[in-house]
């Protein structure tokens, strides 16, 4: 226990607090206009698909542009659980994550095999044949949509975000992420230094989508209406642009990724004829200034405020 | 019993014999050299010893175990490790963080307790963090241990390559040209490293070299691979005398 509690930690808890407090007071107090709460929860997760797209794409460098899909996965379980089957919300949405975790690994297993443009291509059909899953199940409303009742509040999509990155950022920091982390920089020198790397790619890909199955449960709990439209490949591009915006191997950078887009996008709601083209405009600027997004590989940290050798 | 036992080993890529019917008989302890001219195969030996290749016939026993089919990360998990040809560190990776990578294998905390941060998960950390330090600083490299691998000299990123392969601990240490590029004395340094390391790491070492002062100097056994066959085994004296090696390094006309 007295390794969690150094200087560092305490203030890293203390800054998570005072955010989650003051955003709550504004709700509370009815300050905070709705929009601006859709985007706060909104913004939350994001930063669980960006983040958890990062642990395949940056982290163990592994091209997957099938992310909604397994979002999907996660919305359509856990709103059958807690709308159908009026379940649990918490019930539901880890539901949602173990189902969206299992499809990951079986379509991980073959699939890890290819690698680069291959691999894209794989997961890109996954993604789409998700999404017409859905579209043909009567159960869930096919095309015209599933009602549910919004019962997220911004505690608890707060918190599952702080957790599922806290969970993330953990792996990432150990011998397990550093195996996987070997993979991206050098596949057959990792597998020399006896790592086994089909194990790892297909943990990293497993776990990517079990926390993409959370985001996606929070998504369908919040939105009252889950679409199979939302979960196109449109939205696997969007998380792929926040992480690659915020650095590609960076935990810390993909959050802020997905931090600047959905403010962008929540900016630009103003003018929607236009928000695309502003998106994009802003995109190919950083590949130009800044190729490797806003963090690089990079991590921000608190490292600064720790004792010497304690960090 | 031979440490490691080459017994009839063939590799044919379609119609092109890259290994032919190879014997090799390394004991515990040796320093054993293996040299040939350009596209001799000894590459290719290397590959089918880690398991990057499968043979496509005959056997390869390690401490008595059958090796061939097995992937390279069991291999080395047996306790076989190698150096490439053309250097392959993790380049963007700070060097500290290459040698911990080879420490995985031996790490004793399970993905939960990282995920949960149990304490297993800080003691593990803590031995990996000493080991490989301990290990940089046996081949110099501690004042660097935060640097990126990829910006260090050409000598250290091989010496680098050697400390990676050590830290996975193994019992034989593969050498794919470990002086390709050094400059003379850079050579000799790392001569007395290698001396120096099989005695401290109690390891049997098989190299791979066209450094003929290299491996004339370290070496206590010596194979000549040729087209894929050995061509000539024995001491170093031997084998600067024989003339079937002469032969195959400098051409027919020299042999008189």
């Amino acid at each position: 226990m007295r390794n969690w509690f150094n200087r560092k930690n305490l203030v890293m808890l203390l800054g998570i607090v005072l955010i989650y407090a003051v955003v709550q007071g504004l709700i509370m107090t009815d300050i905070m206009p709705p929009f601006y709460k859709l985007t706060l929860i909104l913004m939350c997760i994001y930063i669980i698909l960006s983040t958890s797209l990062n642990l395949i794409n940056g982290i163990t460098g592994q091209f997957s542009i099938g992310h909604a899909g397994f979002m999907a996965v996660g919305a359509y379980v856990s709103a059958i659980i807690t709308a159908i089957m009026h379940g649990p919300l918490i019930l539901g949405i880890l539901a949602g994550a173990i189902v969206a975790a299992l499809v990951g690994l079986l379509v991980g297993l073959p699939t890890l095999r290819l690698k680069g443009d291959y691999l894209a291509i794989a997961t890109l059909g996954f993604g789409e044949i998700v999404r017409i899953v859905f579209l043909n199940m009567e159960l869930v409303g096919g095309a015209s949509g599933f009602t549910l009742p919004s019962r997220i509040t911004w505690t608890w999509a707060f918190v599952l975000m702080v957790l599922s990155v806290l969970l993330m950022k953990n792996f990432v920091g150990s011998t397990h992420g550093r195996a996987c982390i070997s993979i991206r920089e050098n596949e057959i020198a990792a597998e020399s230094m006896g790592i086994n790397t089909t194990k790892y790619k297909v943990m990293a890909f497993t776990m990517g989508a079990f926390f993409a199955g959370v985001a996606g449960g929070i998504y369908a709990n919040y939105m009252y209406i889950i679409q199979p439209m939302t979960f196109s490949f449109l939205k696997s591009i969007d998380i792929l642009v926040m992480v690659v915006l915020g650095g590609l191997g960076s935990i810390t950078g993909g959050i802020a990724g997905a931090i600047v887009m959905t403010l962008v996008s929540a900016l630009l709601a103003g003018v929607p004829e236009w928000r695309m083209v502003i998106i994009a405009v802003l995109l190919i600027g950083m590949m130009i200034f800044r190729p490797t997004g806003l963090f690089g590989t990079k991590e921000f940290s608190l490292n600064f405020l720790g004792k010497k050798g304690d960090k | 019993m031979p440490l490691l036992k080459i017994d009839n080993l063939s590799k044919s890529f379609g119609g092109l014999k890259a290994v032919s019917n190879l014997n090799i008989e390394i004991n515990e302890g040796e320093l054993v050299g293996l040299i040939g001219p350009n596209g001799a195969g000894k590459t290719t030996v290397f590959n089918l010893l880690t398991g990057v290749y499968d043979k496509t016939e005959g056997n390869l026993i390690f401490q008595g175990k059958e090796v061939s089919g097995l992937k390279p990360y069991q291999v080395t998990h047996l306790g076989m490790a190698r150096t490439f040809q053309n250097i392959r560190l993790f380049s963007d990776l700070s060097v500290i963080d290459n040698v911990k990578i080879a420490y995985h294998q031996r790490a004793a905390y399970s993905t939960t307790s990282a995920l949960l941060r149990l304490p297993s998960f800080y003691m593990g950390e803590k031995t990996i963090q000493k080991k490989a330090m301990d290990l940089l600083r046996i081949f110099h490299l501690e004042d660097k241990a935060e640097e990126t691998a990829k910006n260090l000299p050409y000598g250290e990123q091989r010496r680098l390559e050697i400390a990676r392969a050590l830290g996975t601990e193994p019992k034989l240490l593969l050498l794919d040209e470990p002086a390709a590029g050094m400059n003379p004395q850079e050579t000799n340094d790392l001569m007395n490293l290698i001396r120096w390391i099989r005695e401290e790491f109690k390891l049997t070492i098989l190299l791979i070299e066209h450094d003929m002062s290299l491996v004339m100097g370290v070496c206590e056994r010596i194979y000549v691979l040729d087209y894929g066959m050995i061509i000539a085994q024995g001491v170093p004296d031997e084998i600067k005398n024989n003339p079937k090696v002469i032969e195959a390094y400098l051409g027919e006309e020299v042999v008189v």
